[in-house]
């Protein structure tokens, strides 16, 4: 796992740097010639303006933009051709909600076996019954992607129930994998190493680049998850 | 009517020879890398010389060069980027122009003599199907053809039909020093005041450890001035990423989409095809560019 979701760096945005355009509305820091970075306070914060930016470029007021990266507490343009009139848009954009509220429902049926939900159950200081009804109970937003093809960051677990990551990473987990850490959940589309805490697995095919789009979890989608027998 | 249907017959992949174009945008958000060539002036050359759309899908060879065999047709090819010695069934032909190799003839691309990676174009491009819009092998995360192997057989599309090919194309050689220009920030203020008035004076070397994700480099370690982890954010090509050694890594193609470590800078694109034909131990001077 990359460093995704860990606590923040102290302070970011008190610093004087090189922000595009200060004191007026969101820090908005310029990256090379060609994009700009938002910093933001959360990643529902994250969320609204990555909805807010998506339907502002097809509307084609941004003009020309490359890449839009949602990631924890950023939103990354790329491929930006007028840095100066995007960033000033960015500063007082005013996205309709708080979250991508509106995103497509993604419901993931998911047999809670995997090798870490005694331990997580544990640390929850409850059975694992009671472990799954936690997981299933919220509502998920995928709030950006990284890591591998096709793996998001979900949030919507409440932070009593933020596990730490293993303290030794496993080589190998098993595509499928529904796992646990800090404040994120995710689905391993494929195997990979990795450092999360393992509660079950999904037979959900979560990428295929035939399909369109091929990430069932991109950003912005609603997930569920749905216990379900072996 | 000719026969339109061509392959090459891969003989010897040499170290490592990936299928590469202009690579895959508009997926950052999936969590895909953008790949292609990492050379990309060299691809776009090799492209022209051989008749083809600029982002044709070719070969890019590293250090050890490929041979493959024209299979079902002639075919024109043409080799840039690293300097090479390119061998026709044994003979040698020029590097840096087109190459018309009969059915059935071998087409060898030695060891460069210079750079890293040469780039090899035939008329009519590399025609294996593309993924997520581009035909790029991606070695961060496994999408697109595999690196090449013995026996590979690759579809070579239709030639061009116009014959309005330019005899030569300029063709910078790798310089002896690497020079990269940076553009301060986003996270220049998460390092000493020090460090950051020293990096355009320090000197760096291009660390063997190097591949198509980045440009590893060794040499006085870029000081923090805040402790910490940024949470993970969106990456671009060029950032100059500092670890916790201090070592500064270029993102090249296939740098994943997000990191957590700080970027001091970035690289403008145009510096980083010399960046993929500088060789390990070469000297690097990165030089910070006037605040706008």
């Amino acid at each position: 796992m990359t460093a995704a979701g860990r606590g923040g760096g102290p302070g970011v945005d008190r610093v004087e740097g090189r922000a595009v355009g200060r004191g007026m509305g969101r820090v908005v820091r310029r990256v090379g010639e060609r994009a700009l970075l938002v910093e933001l306070a959360d990643t529902d914060e994250v969320s609204a303006l990555y909805g807010w930016a998506l339907e502002a470029r097809t509307a084609g007021a941004l003009g020309e933009v490359e890449e839009l990266v949602p990631a924890a507490r950023t939103l990354l343009l790329d491929g930006v051709a007028d840095l100066a009139a995007v960033a000033a848009l960015l500063r007082t954009a005013r996205p309709r909600g708080t979250t991508a509220a509106g995103g497509p429902l993604l419901e993931v049926p998911t047999v809670y076996d995997g090798a870490d939900l005694a331990e997580v159950a544990a640390l929850w200081g409850v059975s694992e019954e009671a472990a799954v009804r936690i997981h299933t109970a919220p509502e998920y937003v995928v709030a950006f992607c990284g890591f591998t093809p096709g793996f998001g960051y979900l949030t919507g677990l409440p932070p009593q129930y933020h596990p730490p990551r293993r303290a030794t990473p496993r080589s190998a987990v098993p595509p499928g994998s529904v796992a646990l850490a800090g404040a994120f959940t995710g689905v391993y589309p494929r195997s990979s190493p990795g450092g999360w805490q393992l509660l079950g697995r999904t037979a959900l095919s979560l990428w295929d680049t035939a399909r369109r789009p091929p990430a069932l979890l991109e950003p912005g989608v609603r997930v569920r998850f749905v216990a379900a027998r072996a | 009517m000719e026969n339109e249907s061509g392959e090459l017959l891969i003989l010897r992949p040499g170290p490592l020879t990936t299928v590469q174009d202009l690579g895959r945008r508009g997926v950052a958000h999936l969590g895909v890398p953008r790949a292609g060539a990492l050379d990309e002036p060299a691809l776009r050359a090799a492209n022209r010389l051989v008749g083809n759309e600029p982002g044709a899908a070719a070969l890019e060879t590293t250090l050890g060069g490929v041979a493959l065999r024209a299979v079902g047709r002639p075919a024109v090819i043409a080799v840039t980027g690293a300097p090479a010695p390119v061998l026709l069934d044994g003979r040698p032909v020029a590097w840096g122009a087109a190459v018309a190799v009969p059915a059935g003839a071998v087409l060898e691309v030695g060891a460069a003599t210079a750079g890293v990676r040469s780039m090899v174009a035939v008329a009519g491009g590399i025609t294996v199907a593309p993924v997520l819009g581009s035909r790029s092998a991606d070695l961060l995360s496994g999408l697109g053809p595999a690196p090449l192997a013995v026996g590979d057989r690759l579809p070579v599309g239709p030639p061009p039909p116009h014959a309005d090919r330019p005899d030569l194309v300029p063709l910078p050689g790798p310089g002896a020093e690497l020079v990269l220009r940076l553009r301060l920030g986003p996270h220049a203020h998460w390092f000493t005041p020090r460090t950051l008035a020293q990096l355009g004076r320090d000197r760096y070397a291009v660390s063997p450890a190097s591949n198509r994700i980045g440009l590893r480099t060794q040499g006085p370690p870029v000081e923090r001035a805040l402790a910490g982890e940024l949470p993970s954010e969106g990456m671009v090509l060029g950032a100059v990423q500092i670890p916790p050694d201090g070592q500064p890594v270029v993102f090249l193609a296939d740098h994943p989409t997000t990191g957590g470590y700080p970027v001091v800078g970035v690289v403008p694109a145009a510096d980083l095809a010399a960046a993929a034909q500088a060789r390990p131990g070469t000297p690097v001077r990165f030089t910070p560019l006037p605040e706008r």
